[in-house]
């Protein structure tokens, strides 16, 4: 019998809120999250602003011995695992054979980027010896898995992603793929990003990819607005528990949809353009809808990668068309980015949360800072105030860097 | 420089830069049973000792290291010289 993926826990620190609900109201009153920056000065920067976690406290997770030992991106999805885990009512002893058959996956585009930079001063400044012991481990992407793993007692596959801005959408799917195929039964799936750090801050916005909005930072994210010019770098964690529905069931969880399409492609064009037209992004998202056995005409909502660049925002809007036809113009689509900036690595996971939210309370949160019409973006952008709509069936996308291109599909548990 | 006031930054710098519970250092608790330190948490202390008292520890002396006050025999042997 075919396993099926359901998602039953779910967690998140991210610009909009220290937990799902504070956040999700957050996200429907269409309130942004960016600022300026208060983790260094940034005033010598080419961007002053970006849409941090405020007033985040490890300690209230972590015991202190251990918080300090991690850097903020392991911190951030420590906690949001933490609440995930309490959701879903899931926690193992160290001898529980269940404890075999749960797993992780966790996409983050570049770790630690704090302690990497801090690290190199260090070095540059001190001289090699006084680099800290916890350097490497503070930095390595894999890490934030091996954390969980160590913490809650997840014993099965362990493994992270990272394709960049598509990295968490890829843990979420590979994770659901793992389910599926029998290696576990419950897999902690989500991203998590810290970068917020000056190396960061400058190298992004030399690759041209930030807005340089400074003069109005929480209008500076406004995907598919005409006037659009980058995206807001984001910092944040999201958290999905997937189980195998049987399991599920067997524990009476509480269900809150099910996973049921994964698409991936590459454009195999450019490191951070996307290939005009869309043509990878829609093999993307034509996967997923295969994978899931809908129709595009069954998609509810989309949540959007919609990251506010000018590339990005054109080129998803044609590849929509082309997956949707006609119907692209009758389907709700948003860009949360615009309220919560752009989480990089733990973008999709905090995205196919939203989607499990819009399915829960049949509203989708808007696309905020909307105001002038695009003629290339001419699709229903869910434009500033959030929308009331039956979601029985919904995608997310995400695109990274590298030309990776990830589509999800979530749908409503029967 | 003497033992008590050694003694006494000794624990502070276990509680700021190890994050050490402070009810928990004495000076016969070992730092691998009793703290918890691991391998990792050893070379975060000998940098913190080196930074924090001016004194060197070669690898071979920081392996002699087993508990607290013996952390404070060694800097205030090396203070001493």
């Amino acid at each position: 019998m075919t396993r099926r993926v359901v998602v039953t826990g779910l967690g998140t620190i991210n610009p909009l809120g220290r937990d799902v609900e504070s956040f999700w109201r957050a996200a429907l009153d269409g309130i942004s999250g960016v600022g300026e920056i208060t983790a260094f000065d940034a005033s010598e920067m080419k961007v002053h602003f970006a849409a941090e976690v405020k007033d985040f406290d490890p300690e209230e997770y972590i015991e202190r011995k251990e918080a300090r030992r991690l850097d903020r991106y392991g911190q951030l999805f420590w906690a949001a695992t933490d609440q995930a885990l309490t959701d879903a009512g899931i926690s193992y002893e160290e001898d529980d054979p269940e404890a075999l058959r749960a797993g992780v996956v966790v996409g983050s585009g570049i770790g630690g980027m704090i302690s990497f930079q801090d690290g190199i001063d260090t070095m540059r400044e001190r001289g090699p010896g006084r680099v800290s012991p916890l350097t490497i481990t503070q930095i390595i992407s894999n890490m934030a898995a091996g954390l969980v793993s160590i913490r809650y007692n997840l014993f099965g596959p362990n493994t992270c992603t990272v394709t960049a801005c598509a990295a968490s959408a890829n843990a979420i799917g590979d994770a659901a793929e793992i389910i599926k195929r029998g290696a576990a039964d419950v897999m902690v799936a989500g991203g998590a990003e810290a970068p917020v750090c000056e190396f960061a801050v400058a190298g992004f916005s030399q690759s041209r990819a930030l807005s340089l909005n400074n003069d109005d930072p929480q209008g500076a994210s406004r995907p598919f607005d005409a006037d659009r010019d980058g995206f807001v770098m984001g910092e944040g964690a999201a958290t999905l528990i997937l189980e195998e529905r049987g399991h599920a069931l067997a524990r009476r969880a509480k269900i809150y949809g099910e996973v049921i399409g994964y698409g991936m492609s590459s454009d195999g064009y450019h490191v951070t353009l996307p290939r005009p037209g869309g043509g990878g992004a829609a093999r993307a998202m034509q996967h997923a809808l295969d994978h899931a056995g809908v129709e595009s005409s069954a998609i509810d909502y989309i949540n959007a990668h919609g990251t506010s660049t000018v590339a990005n925002d054109s080129t998803e809007t044609a590849a929509i068309k082309s997956v949707f036809g006609g119907g692209a113009y009758d389907v709700p689509i948003s860009s949360t980015k615009s309220m919560t900036g752009h989480l990089l690595g733990g973008a999709g996971a905090l995205e196919s949360l939203v989607c499990i939210l819009a399915i829960r309370d049949g509203i989708v949160p808007p696309t905020i800072n909307y105001t002038t019409p695009d003629p290339e973006c001419d699709l229903d952008y869910v434009p500033n105030e959030a929308r009331e709509v039956g979601v029985e069936t919904a995608m997310t996308n995400s695109f990274g860097f590298g030309g990776h291109n990830v589509s999800l599909v979530f749908t409503a548990h029967d | 420089m003497d033992r008590a006031e050694v003694e006494a930054k000794m624990t502070d710098l276990l509680v700021d830069e190890l994050g050490l519970d402070r009810d928990k250092i004495r000076m016969e608790a070992t730092f691998e049973e009793d703290l918890e330190v691991d391998s990792l948490g050893v070379v975060e202390l000998l940098m913190a000792l080196e930074d924090n008292f001016g004194v060197a520890i070669p690898d071979e002396e920081a392996e002699e290291i087993t508990t607290v006050g013996g952390a404070v025999d060694v800097v205030m042997e090396k203070l001493g010289d």
